[in-house]
């Protein structure tokens, strides 16, 4: 069965927040709100948890490191030591830099890659855009029926009332994956 | 958050969101004019010119260039180095001046980053073509080979330096795309059916602006701000140890990385301006990159140039206190030998000029500062030219000592490689928002608020 979804469509940032504040208050539930740019702020207002994607950089960055550390105390000190300068085989300190350029080379794809991941982005793909105006200058709102108490007329109401442009009625079928 | 009360806004004339859209893609949307045509003929053909000096070269064999057994780093590692700096800017404004909450670093961070990936593609000519077989280069880099294997020497700076550009390059460029790829989508957005929307359909990922998306896209911007801090600064610390690491008088030094450090980033902020106090006028984007930004990054140059002569005057302090003799005469080479008018050249640019930035009146003046930028990115190419020829032409044992001077073929190579920067900036504004405009958007109220409110 498809949801029943009321879009605020607003132009102003400040009106935005006002109506998410409001939708909160009122325990609506609240699907995805939409922004041309990252309104400063918002993930508190929305409630939204601190995302994990440091942790991904850690450990990438760790493993980067581990990574290349072993590799080059194995080609240096093991498969085939050669001596330069009569330094030691296993000259730790000058395997540093290296050993960091790679970790910062892992941790930084590792993370862009898990952002593409987990947002779903690539290229190619085809965006379905909730309003044609929302890279532009258009923010939208868009919330859900949960139950038979969702009143259509109210809800409406309140995104109008935080000076909302447009408000559509639609049916969930048509929201982005 | 006084300063902020004080400070003009970042944008000037109260733009709305449609206006900032408009006015970044509106260069990239018209036919380009003939102050575009004018200035990508000549940088093309400089670079033309480049290509036809570096195939020469490659066909015949180093001898084209004037180096000799004394000399044997010149021209090359100085534009290496050179260009190497002027890409340090961009990572400066894009990562460093972001962790510092710098606001106003959202006009001029695309094309300080472009200007990043260019300033490193011209770097890394230089290293290849002076292998004399750059079709070996790979041998950089440690892969599975029928020689036993054998491996690369990780104790190398040279192999470090390998390293490090390469990962300066792969990281700088994928933070650039991922600021660029909520702009991408409003190109995509605006454009009407056809290649071009079929282009940044498949550029722009599929981006479609929902917030969850945008959360997890601000902590990535600042999970690679943080790696990209970090990295910039041992990027050029690296490339310093090329020389610090040997054992020639005036190399061997430890003041060496802060010292390019600084250099760099003062190299790289007079290039910003340089090439951003004309591109705001060719592309009317005088609202966005205004006053404010040339008086804060006119105060970066000061700070930076400061830094660079204070190490101008510890090195050859030290040189002279430390009580070895070829150290001492090095120095004393380098201001009164055969290249004291590169040493000169290099101070009056380097040191004196930007010293002119402390009036607030010069600091105003896009036409003055430009000059001085001008200067410092002169002033700044002879540092390396004097840091290399002048502690290498006259070594410890004087029967070797030589002299050095760049064959035609050299000078044609560094222009062709001001050619391959200038040519690919110009596309770069021709096919790209200069301006990260969901940045922009971001701060558009900043300062006009408390302005009102301090009304």
């Amino acid at each position: 069965m498809s949801q029943f979804q009321l879009l605020g469509v607003f132009g102003d940032e400040s009106n935005l927040v006002g109506a998410i504040k409001a939708a909160r208050e009122r325990r609506l539930r609240i699907v995805e709100v939409y922004a041309p740019y990252a309104v400063h702020g918002l993930d508190r207002v929305l409630g939204l948890k601190r995302s994990r994607l440091s942790l991904v950089c850690l450990i990438a960055g760790a493993l980067g490191a581990a990574l290349k550390l072993w590799f080059e105390i194995w080609t240096a000190a093991i498969d085939w030591p050669v001596d330069v300068g009569g330094k030691p085989w296993n000259s730790l300190p000058a395997f540093v830099p290296i050993t960091f350029e790679v970790m910062v080379l892992f941790a930084g794809l590792g993370t862009v890659g898990a952002f593409l991941l987990i947002s779903r982005l690539r290229p190619g793909k085809q965006p379905k855009l909730i309003d044609p105006r929302i890279t532009n200058d258009r923010f939208a709102l868009l919330i859900e029926e949960t139950d038979a108490a969702f009143d259509v007329g109210r809800v409406r109401a309140l995104l109008e009332r935080h000076g909302a442009v447009e408000v559509i009625e639609r049916l969930a079928e048509e929201v982005p994956a | 958050m006084a300063d902020i009360v004080l400070s003009p806004p970042l944008v000037s004339g109260h733009k709305s969101l449609v206006e900032v859209t408009d006015d970044v893609c509106r260069p990239m949307e018209r036919r380009p004019g003939l102050v575009w045509w004018a200035a990508f003929a000549v940088a093309f053909s400089m670079l033309l010119l480049g290509m036809a000096a570096i195939s020469y070269e490659i066909a015949t064999g180093i001898g084209t260039w004037g180096l000799n057994t004394t000399v044997g780093w010149a021209f090359d590692i100085t534009n290496f180095v050179f260009w190497i700096g002027i890409g340090h800017a961009g990572t400066l404004i894009s990562a460093i001046l972001f962790l510092f909450r710098q606001r106003w670093r959202t006009g001029v961070n695309r094309a300080a980053e472009a200007m990043t990936l260019f300033a490193v593609m011209c770097a890394g000519i230089f290293p290849l073509i002076h292998m004399g077989r750059p079709w070996f280069g790979y041998w950089i880099f440690p892969y599975p080979n029928f020689r036993g294997s054998l491996w690369i020497n990780f104790r190398s700076p040279l192999a470090w330096d390998a390293f490090a550009i390469s990962t300066y390059f792969i990281i700088s460029a994928t933070f650039w795309f991922v600021g660029l790829i909520p702009d991408l989508a409003t190109v995509r957005d605006r454009a009407q059916p056809g290649l071009r929307k079929k282009i940044f359909t498949i550029l722009s990922l599929g981006w479609d602006g929902a917030y969850t998306t945008w959360n997890r896209y601000e902590m990535v911007y600042l999970l690679l701000a943080g790696l990209a801090t970090p990295l910039v600064v041992s990027v050029h610390t690296i490339v310093s140890w090329d020389f610090a690491t040997s054992v020639i008088p005036g190399w061997h030094a430890t003041i060496f990385p802060p010292y390019f450090v600084a250099g760099a980033i003062f190299s790289g902020m007079a290039m910003v301006l340089t090439l951003m106090i004309i591109a705001r006028k060719v592309m009317g984007l005088e609202a966005y990159i205004n006053l404010r930004h040339l008086d804060v990054m006119s105060k970066l140059i000061i700070t930076t140039g400061s830094i660079v002569g204070l190490a101008y005057l510890t090195e050859f302090f030290t040189a002279q206190y430390g009580g070895n003799r070829y150290e001492q005469f090095v120095f004393l080479n380098r201001a009164g030998g055969p290249f004291a008018w590169a040493y000169w050249t290099m101070v009056s640019c380097n040191v004196i000029t930007p010293q002119l930035l402390w009036f607030r009146k010069i600091r105003h003046n896009w036409t003055l500062v430009f000059i001085i930028t001008i200067f410092v990115n002169i002033g700044m190419w002879f540092e390396r030219f004097v840091i290399i020829v002048t502690s290498l032409h006259r070594d410890y044992l004087p029967a070797s000592w030589a002299s050095y001077r760049p064959t035609s073929i050299e000078i044609a190579t560094l222009i062709g490689s001001f050619g391959l920067f200038f040519t690919a900036f110009l596309v770069f504004c021709r096919v790209l928002p200069v301006i990260a405009m969901a940045e922009i958007k971001g701060v558009l109220k900043h300062g006009a608020n408390h302005e009102e409110a301090h009304r």
